[in-house]
């Protein structure tokens, strides 16, 4: 049996297999991380922004709201301790990845469902950017889009940039053992600025590319669920659907979807993250369009 | 009174002269008698003679009248009768006179009561002897003599103390004379203090020439009286210049009130006196509630009112000045309205530089005079609680007419408005009319009670310079700082205008200041001349927070202190380089010199003072633009794509993959 026989039987039971199957997309630590890391970036954005946007009358209600600057600084202090921990979570699991599925390092971010950017990602962008432009039809996308890898890595540089200068402005004594006091300052500029580049581009592209584009709108429950219908990730991944099915390997990724309640209570939780980032990216534009000063 | 006396009284001269060679002659031993011969007889204590039924003693002490003024002098120079008479000499003499020597003491007292009582054969007259007894005449000096200040009290006591015949039988005006003068100020002084020099009765009422008061040549005749006093009292024009401006105490005596007046004879008190007797006069008429002028206003007094106020000790007359009181009226020539200024000299000259006293010199019908605040007969002292000018009542009484829409505030052109209730919400207003500390700042205190000037007047209390003074009579410690900051005219010379405790605390809704609207407020009070330092301030982490509203981060004077503030450059500042590791210290106990390094009024859009911070914000929006630019480009891009993508997936057909396109092919 040739190799494309083998994937068209393939294909063919798993169409009958598959019915009303989804497809395991996010393991149940990443959803939980990924929940975890939503509900302390709306509060440290929340907080923060109560903060860099002090001039307007809303921070003061909402500073007001959450019990005060020093509650407010509290909960983000706390939203920060539970991001850090979530990133380090998450490089553990990669270390666990690593021995449990690769072996070595160079095997896992070789491998084809790495999540370094590669040559291949290079060319799905411009493939995209050809499609957009009507110059050509839907790139296959694999596994991590270069968007998703984008987004990947821009949570490991604003944890690296905004945590560090956030933990210079936590304990400036400390800080200001080693380094000038004016780097305060300093830091005071970047870990805002840096926040505030964080919260427009999550709140405005990443919910775009992931949740409100059209084929998705309004919301792609996977990152939450974990689980994709089959059929959605026939047509959104086509090149891993391929690779999976090729390898024979889909049933083993195929379950059935959560009951109707569960579904609905992440819903609920969804578009409550949702419905905040919205309101914060009003907030942002009114604060920086038309009160700024 | 003999021919002899008359012509020695209206010839002393001669008189002495005649004296004096009776007298030589005498020593030289050219008398029919010597002393001894008259002791002879007189020595015996048991020598009498029967006048009518009574027996009276002729014992005559020997030693007693040697050690008298008259010692050296022979017997019959005051028994001139029996000059050469043959010893044992007749029973019945003549009444000796001591008008032959002391002819000016003699004629003085046959003009006076006594003498012309004397005269008119009253029994109860004195005479000579009365006071100075007989053989054992002794000088005023000497404290054994009866008229040595110290006893003249009790020698005039003899006739006129209460219950004596005299006071009894003869018309006397004054009551418990001694008792009331035992207890004057006089009496005390010389009977208690034994101060000789203190006024005894002969000291007003003279000792020989005792005339009524309505003598007009009496020393206590209402004329001579300031006279009399002014013996002793030589500079009572200065204690009573109030009164009587420095000269009118004699010169215009008819409109001023006369010593006794106030200080009523014999009881003359170191105390204010009482009441006086022309009062009750006054009141006569004037206790009944009905009493009315001819205009019909109603002239009534009320004695309660009277005896509460501040005047209960001042005589009617005192303030209705041009009282005549030998008129049955003595009112009827009272012609001016009662002069608050002839006693509250000072505080009528507070008063006609106030604007309250221009606009009375002007003839407003809205000047409030003194009746306005302190009414009339109840004028009660401002530490009455009863009283309009008691602290507590003050903001009422003032509010009369600077209530919002009352007549002073109508008039008002100024920038302070509804002064009544903001007062009244503020610390000063809450402390006086809720706490009821009456200590606590409250119109007056600031304005002045009778200097009351609009602010823009430099001699105002409240005048911008004159503002921290008015403040510091309470917050002296305060003041004391606020003079050496930089804040102080004294400190800084400009023309630019420096706050005043005002412009920060408010002039009438002055807060705590340890709550937070206060403390917030204060930072738009120093943005107001601050402001670029004030809008980077806000560009901190401190600033920012406290634009929050809260107030537990540094705000200005955290730094700057708040009446103290200094130059940094000034070694005392909270923030120079000696002080300012201290005071970053008092939030931030870890603080190091380093850390005092933060730039606390740091801004990002200054490239000249803070390049760092500049660039480090444009680089740091430039990777917000790029990241934007090529994340929005890259959405919108898609967008239309994506919604062509989904109406592909919706109307089932199947978007073909690229696999499946090449399958086909």
């Amino acid at each position: 049996m040739s190799n494309t026989e083998i994937a068209s039987e393939a294909v063919v039971r798993h169409e009958e297999y598959a019915e009303g199957k989804q497809f395991v997309r996010f393991s149940r630590l990443n959803r939980v991380l990924h929940v975890l890391m939503i509900v302390s970036f709306m509060s440290l954005a929340l907080t923060g922004m109560t903060l860099k946007f002090s001039y307007t009358g809303w921070a003061a209600t909402l500073s007001r709201l959450l019990g005060g600057f020093e509650s407010a600084g509290f909960i983000h202090r706390v939203a920060a301790v539970i991001m850090i921990g979530v990133f380090i979570t998450h490089i553990i699991d990669l270390v666990r990845l690593k021995r449990k599925e690769f072996g070595t390092w160079k095997a896992m971010i070789t491998g084809p469902n790495t999540m370094l950017p590669t040559r291949n990602d290079l060319k799905d962008f411009v493939d995209s950017l050809k499609w957009f432009l009507g110059l050509s039809e839907r790139p296959q996308y694999g596994r991590w889009t270069y968007w998703e890898k984008f987004d990947y890595f821009a949570v490991f540089w604003g944890i690296a940039v905004i945590g560090s200068t956030g933990f210079m402005l936590w304990f400036p004594e400390f800080f200001t053992l080693i380094v000038p006091g004016w780097f305060i300052n300093v830091a005071t500029i970047i870990h805002s600025d840096e926040a505030l580049l964080a919260t427009g581009f999550i709140f405005t592209v990443h919910f775009f590319n992931t949740h409100l584009r059209p084929e998705k709108f309004p919301m792609d429950l996977v990152v939450f669920t974990g689980y994709m219908p089959l059929e959605e990730f026939k047509h959104d991944k086509p090149a891993e659907y391929e690779a999976v099915v090729k390898n024979g390997e889909l049933e083993k990724h195929l379950v059935d979807p959560y009951p109707p309640i569960v579904i609905k209570t992440i819903r609920l939780f969804a578009w409550s993250a949702l419905a905040l980032g919205f309101f914060m990216v009003v907030w942002i534009i009114y604060a920086m369009i038309f009160a700024y000063r | 009174m003999n021919a002899r006396n008359e012509k020695a009284m209206k010839r002393p001269g001669i008189l002495v002269g005649v004296t004096t060679i009776f007298l030589i002659v005498c020593t030289f031993g050219v008398m029919a008698q010597e002393n001894s011969d008259c002791f002879m007889c007189h020595s015996d204590k048991s020598l009498t003679k029967k006048i009518g039924r009574t027996t009276v003693s002729l014992y005559v002490a020997e030693k007693t009248f040697a050690s008298s003024s008259h010692g050296s002098l022979s017997c019959t120079m005051c028994h001139v009768d029996l000059d050469g008479k043959e010893l044992p000499h007749e029973p019945q003499l003549q009444k000796v006179e001591c008008g032959p020597c002391h002819g000016v003491q003699q004629a003085m007292y046959e003009e006076c009561l006594h003498g012309k009582s004397s005269k008119r054969g009253d029994a109860l007259a004195p005479n000579c002897q009365s006071c100075h007894g007989t053989h054992d005449i002794l000088p005023a000096r000497d404290v054994r003599s009866a008229i040595n200040p110290l006893r003249v009290p009790y020698l005039c006591g003899k006739c006129h103390r209460e219950g004596a015949p005299v006071q009894l039988q003869r018309t006397i005006h004054q009551a418990n004379i001694l008792e009331n003068y035992s207890e004057s100020i006089h009496g005390e002084g010389l009977l208690r203090k034994g101060l000789i020099v203190s006024a005894t009765c002969t000291s007003c009422h003279t000792a020989h020439q005792i005339l009524p008061h309505t003598d007009t040549r009496s020393t206590i005749a209402r004329r001579n009286i300031a006279k009399t006093c002014a013996t002793c009292h030589s500079q009572i024009e200065e204690v009573h210049r109030k009164v009587i401006k420095g000269e009118l105490w004699e010169k215009e005596l008819h409109i001023l009130p006369a010593c006794v007046d106030c200080h009523q004879p014999h009881k003359a008190r170191k105390v204010f006196y009482d009441q006086g007797m022309a009062d009750r006069d006054c009141l006569r008429c004037h206790e009944k509630e009905g009493i009315k002028s001819s205009a019909g206003r109603s002239l009534f007094v009320s004695t309660e009112h009277l005896g509460q106020s501040m005047h209960a000790k001042t005589a009617c007359s005192q303030c209705h000045t041009g009282v005549s009181p030998s008129r049955i009226r003595p009112c009827e020539t009272v012609v001016q309205n009662v002069d608050c200024g002839s006693c509250h000299a000072e505080v009528a000259a507070e008063y006609q530089n106030s604007t309250h006293g221009k606009l009375f010199a002007e003839n407003d019908p809205n000047a409030p005079t003194c009746l306005e605040c302190h009414g009339t007969h109840q004028a009660r002292g401002k530490r009455d609680p009863k009283s309009n000018t008691f602290p507590t009542r003050v903001p009422e009484l003032c509010g009369k007419c600077h209530r919002e829409g009352e007549k002073a505030a109508v008039r008002y052109t100024g920038k302070e408005h509804d002064i009544v209730n903001h007062y009244t919400e503020s610390i000063h207003g809450k402390g006086l009319l809720k706490s009821g500390l009456v200590v606590t700042a409250m119109c007056t205190d600031c304005h002045g009670a009778h200097s009351e000037l609009p602010s823009k007047n430099p001699n105002s209390s409240v005048h911008r310079d004159n503002v921290a003074h008015t403040c510091g009579k309470c917050h002296h410690g305060i003041e004391e700082k606020f003079e050496k900051s930089v804040h102080s005219p004294l400190v800084t010379k400009t023309d630019k205008e420096l706050p005043a405790c005002s412009e920060c605390h408010s002039a009438h809704t002055i807060r705590r200041t340890d709550v937070s609207g206060f403390q917030l407020e204060i930072m738009q009070q120093c943005g107001r001349c601050h402001r670029k330092i004030a809008t980077t301030y806000f560009d901190t982490y401190h600033g920012k927070v406290s634009q929050l509203g809260y107030t537990k981060t540094a705000k200005c004077y955290d730094c700057h202190g708040a009446h103290d503030i200094l130059p940094v450059s000034n070694p005392e500042s909270h923030l120079s380089r000696d002080n300012v590791v201290a005071t970053c210290q008092k939030c931030h106990p870890g603080a190091t010199r380093r850390f005092a390094g933060y730039l606390t009024h740091a801004t990002h859009h200054d490239p000249e003072k803070y390049p760092i911070l500049f660039w480090v914000f444009w680089g740091m929006t430039g990777l917000l633009i790029g990241t934007f630019v090529v994340g929005g480009l890259h959405t919108l891009l898609w967008l239309p794509r994506s919604l062509q993508w989904k109406r592909q997936l919706k109307q089932g057909k199947q978007p073909k993959t690229k696999q499946e396109q090449g399958t086909d092919e």
